[in-house]
């Protein structure tokens, strides 16, 4: 019989899977993937954390438990903690009921959920991302019916924040336009604005009233400290305005496949957040009915007990931590190689990734020649760094540098 | 309440806010004045008042989870057994985009059959799913995405959310005749007048087996005649199997309509849900299949179907598919949940028997061989919006208001008192 499909094309496959495939099928036996975004320890091995390990064996042995259906919205106490982490326990906002969390499917759930709710509340089908922004981040937003917008962001020449540009770009945005804004450890590029900045930004984005979209997806893991990362959205919801935040538990929790996220909308009444929660439960309805419980279980057990949240606390450093020292130990090899060029932007960036600023030509060389994987556009995971593997990427590097322009 | 929320909120900002001109004026109005509350959701609507009902007596046979004779949920000893030994193992990195191979491939076994050729020549598309409606929701947005002129056939009744995915995924739906009030079974005249005058291939969505909310199935010799004839209009047929194993207790029984279409060469899609017959209701864990030509096709087909499950959620929640390959490949825990699954069928069954009787030795001037003829967790008691209403206003008991009671939640202490209740309210009819 005919297939109803047959005219159907392969899908482009995704640069990043491409280097991951290419990583993988070389059976060098020093090669290094430096690709993807999940944290490696200093063994280079995936971490589950300690605190997680705890609340696993808890739930495990927990014969009171059952697996049935979550709300529409998810498990709620996750949904108050989660909402508490990102916007501080004494935030006026939740106190004054302003604001509706749900438990999603990790940062893409929340962005996607937020990003449907939009298109058929909103005014305005444009929406603004940084650019480069996360190569999902597009997909999601013109999926769901948005025309994709781009706003001034790395300045290829320092290796920073091009910040007139953004406030520029922002500043022409029409009213009514939606801003996604990536709350700390931008990715790809690992820079950050700073505090001063994102009070400039907040106040173009609210004079132009503009929608801010927060992709909150590395509190924690940028500075080490879960309130210093925070600071950029609370400024935000401070000044009484809305905002939609989306929050993932996939990097500062270690959770990556569980997909444990939410999506927060600060709103100005309760009486709006009732309406908006409302709206919300009939975008999830025909997506996926309910979220899955595992992933939002183990979250809520460790934020709820101060233990192991303290513990968690510890183990979030460590990992920003050394996530820090990988920075000053390339950027200082890199040093003492005398490699041409500036590489401070390496301990300036923040976060789980740098923008090392190699083109595709040198990244292609780089894995050619030294075995080491990252993404075309010179993106390298710091996370997938150890002590053991700087000068190899150092090495690989220099050599980038000085024998292809 | 808002002005005084408005007030709080003023003078916080005022003591917060930093240097600077800030457009106070605009950051006041809401963005959502415009937004109207949605309509509530009628099953999760029937929960509510349940759980807010104080009376001693209620029964809930509203929502589609199963319950033990006591009326508990229950979490399936095999599952137990795979968390156990899951817990401290995994990594929990993310699964690759289409889920959990491993998952995948015992699911499409269940399916297919064991030694499915299909599944010998790589011909079937497959990717975990968040259970039966993620399966659903990908198909529907596959089939907008590359047969954007076509529509989806929908059977009257059907799950409720059937018409909003498809509706959110913005591909058109008609109805064809299933539930033949008069009978209280199937209108399998209407049904095939509305195959055969339906354009050339048409999509159609079917339910595998138990068929929610009515419990009516067409025999086998009915889905052989309905294949038949999707064969001659060449008909796209994408099956709903949420309850395998859990209509006759038999999981190769539950597949038979699959297996007559496959046999008959049809290139059928699948949406495959572990929600009820292994109890993982919560852990959102299933599948979508597509059959292919060729495995050519089939390597396209899946990379187009992983492409729009990416901007929804990336990848598929690791736990439940876990525990699915844990058991499932494992021949022992296999063999217990296979039992556990025969277990929750006949105590089903075995209510539907119950519930019958009872009402016969009532003396209801009715006919209740639906209830038994009916098969999985529901059955289409036939009761009138009114007569549901006073179930509910005089006897605390909860169902939806098209009359679908869920079997599943009907145990040895609650069926007398729900037989005596329906007889009240029907005895005059």
């Amino acid at each position: 019989m005919d297939s109803s499909f047959s005219s159907i094309v392969p899908a482009p496959q995704d640069p990043i899977l491409t280097v991951y495939f290419a990583s993988r099928d070389d059976l060098s036996p020093v090669k290094l993937n430096l690709s993807g975004g999940s944290y490696r320890s200093e063994e280079g091995k995936p971490l589950v954390l300690q605190a997680v390990r705890r609340a696993e064996q808890q739930l495990a042995n927990d014969m009171s438990r059952d697996k049935e259906y979550l709300p529409l919205d998810g498990l709620a106490e996750f949904n108050k903690l989660s909402a508490k982490l990102i916007l501080g326990d004494d935030s006026s906002a939740m106190k004054e009921n302003r604001v509706v969390t749900i438990q999603c499917l990790s940062g893409t759930g929340s962005l996607r959920i937020g990003a449907e709710f939009l298109a058929k509340h909103n005014q305005e089908r444009v929406i603004f991302v940084s650019n480069p922004t996360w190569g999902n981040h597009p997909n999601i937003f013109s999926l769901a019916g948005f025309s994709v917008e781009y706003y001034r962001y790395y300045d290829p020449k320092t290796r920073g924040l091009d910040f007139k540009g953004m406030l520029e770009d922002l500043g022409a945005a029409p009213s009514g336009a939606i801003v996604v804004l990536q709350a700390c450890a931008h990715n790809p590029t690992g820079v950050d604005p700073t505090l001063k900045q994102w009070e400039q930004i907040r106040q173009v984005v609210r004079s132009k009233s503009l929608l801010p979209f927060f992709d909150n997806a590395y509190q924690g893991f940028a500075s080490g400290d879960l309130e210093l990362d925070a600071q950029a959205v609370r400024m935000f919801v401070n000044d009484g305005g809305e905002c939609l935040i989306a929050q993932s538990f996939a990097k500062n929790m270690g959770l990556y496949g569980e997909r444990i996220g939410a999506l927060t909308i600060v709103c100005t009444s309760e009486d709006v957040v009732r309406k908006v929660k409302s709206q919300l439960l009939l975008v999830v309805r025909p997506m996926y009915l309910s979220p899955p419980i595992h992933g939002a279980s183990i979250v809520t057990t460790i934020l709820k007990n101060s233990d192991m949240y303290n513990d968690w606390t510890v183990e979030l450093k460590g990992m920003a931590n050394r996530i820090f020292s990988m920075r000053k130990q390339l950027n200082e090899a890199l040093q003492a190689r005398g490699t041409p060029g500036d590489w401070s932007h390496i301990i300036k960036q923040i976060g789980m990734f740098s923008f090392t600023g190699l083109n595709e030509k040198q990244v292609r060389f780089i894995a050619k020649e030294y075995h080491i994987y990252m993404n075309y556009d010179g993106r390298v995971s710091i996370a997938g760094l150890s002590s053991k593997t700087v000068s190899q990427l150092a090495d690989a590097i220099h050599a980038a540098v000085t024998r292809m322009a | 309440m808002a002005a005084m929320a408005m007030t709080i909120r003023n003078s916080a900002s005022r003591r917060t806010m930093t240097s600077g001109p800030i457009s106070g004026l605009r950051s006041m109005s809401s963005w959502w004045k415009n937004v109207e509350p949605a309509p509530k959701d009628p099953i999760l609507g029937v929960t509510e008042a349940f759980l807010a009902d104080p009376s001693p007596e209620k029964v809930n046979v509203g929502v589609g989870a199963y319950r033990d004779d006591n009326g508990k949920p229950v979490v399936l000893e095999c599952v137990r057994e795979a968390e156990r030994r899951i817990a401290g193992t995994s990594f929990m990195e993310y699964l690759p985009m289409g889920g959990s191979v491993k998952m995948v491939d015992e699911t499409l076994k269940l399916a297919y059959g064991n030694n499915s050729e299909f599944i010998k020549d790589k011909r079937i598309a497959a990717v975990q799913s968040l259970s039966g409606t993620g399966a659903c929701r990908l198909f529907a947005d596959f089939q907008k995405r590359f047969r954007p002129g076509s529509e989806i056939y929908i059977p009257v009744p059907t799950w409720s959310n059937h018409h909003n995915i498809w509706r959110d995924a913005q591909v058109p739906q008609k109805t064809y005749h299933y539930y033949h009030p008069e009978t209280k079974g199937l209108d399998f005249s209407g049904l095939m007048d509305d195959v055969k005058n339906a354009p050339e291939g048409s999509f159609f969505l079917l339910h595998a087996c138990a068929h929610n909310p009515t419990g009516v199935d067409p025999t086998e010799e009915q889905w052989r005649e309905i294949s038949q004839l999707f064969k001659a209009k060449n008909h796209f047929a994408f099956f709903d199997m949420a309850y395998q194993g859990f209509a006759s207790g038999d999981p190769k029984r539950d597949a038979k309509s699959i297996r007559i279409f496959l046999e008959d060469g049809h290139h059928i899609g699948i949406s495959q849900s572990y929600a009820k017959n292994m109890g993982l209701y919560g852990q959102r864990v299933g599948c979508l299949s597509v059959l292919c030509e060729d495995e050519k096709q089939a390597v396209t087909v899946k990379s187009q179907l992983q492409q729009l499950a990416r901007p929804m959620y990336s990848n598929p929640p690791l736990h439940g598919a876990q525990i699915v390959s844990t058991i499932l490949g494992d021949p022992q825990l296999k063999g217990l949940w296979l039992k556990e699954v025969k277990t929750m069928a006949d105590r089903i069954i075995g209510m539907r028997t119950t519930l019958r009787e009872s009402l016969e030795k009532l003396g209801s001037p009715l006919s209740w061989e639906h209830v038994t003829k009916q098969i999985g967790m529901f059955c289409y008691s036939g009761l009138t919006p009114e007569q549901v209403d006073r179930l509910t206003s005089e006897y605390h008991i909860y169902m939806t208001r098209n009359g679908r009671i869920s079997m599943a939640g009907v145990t040895t202490g609650n069926v007398g008192y729900l037989a005596n209740a329906i007889h009240e309210v029907t005895k005059s009819s």
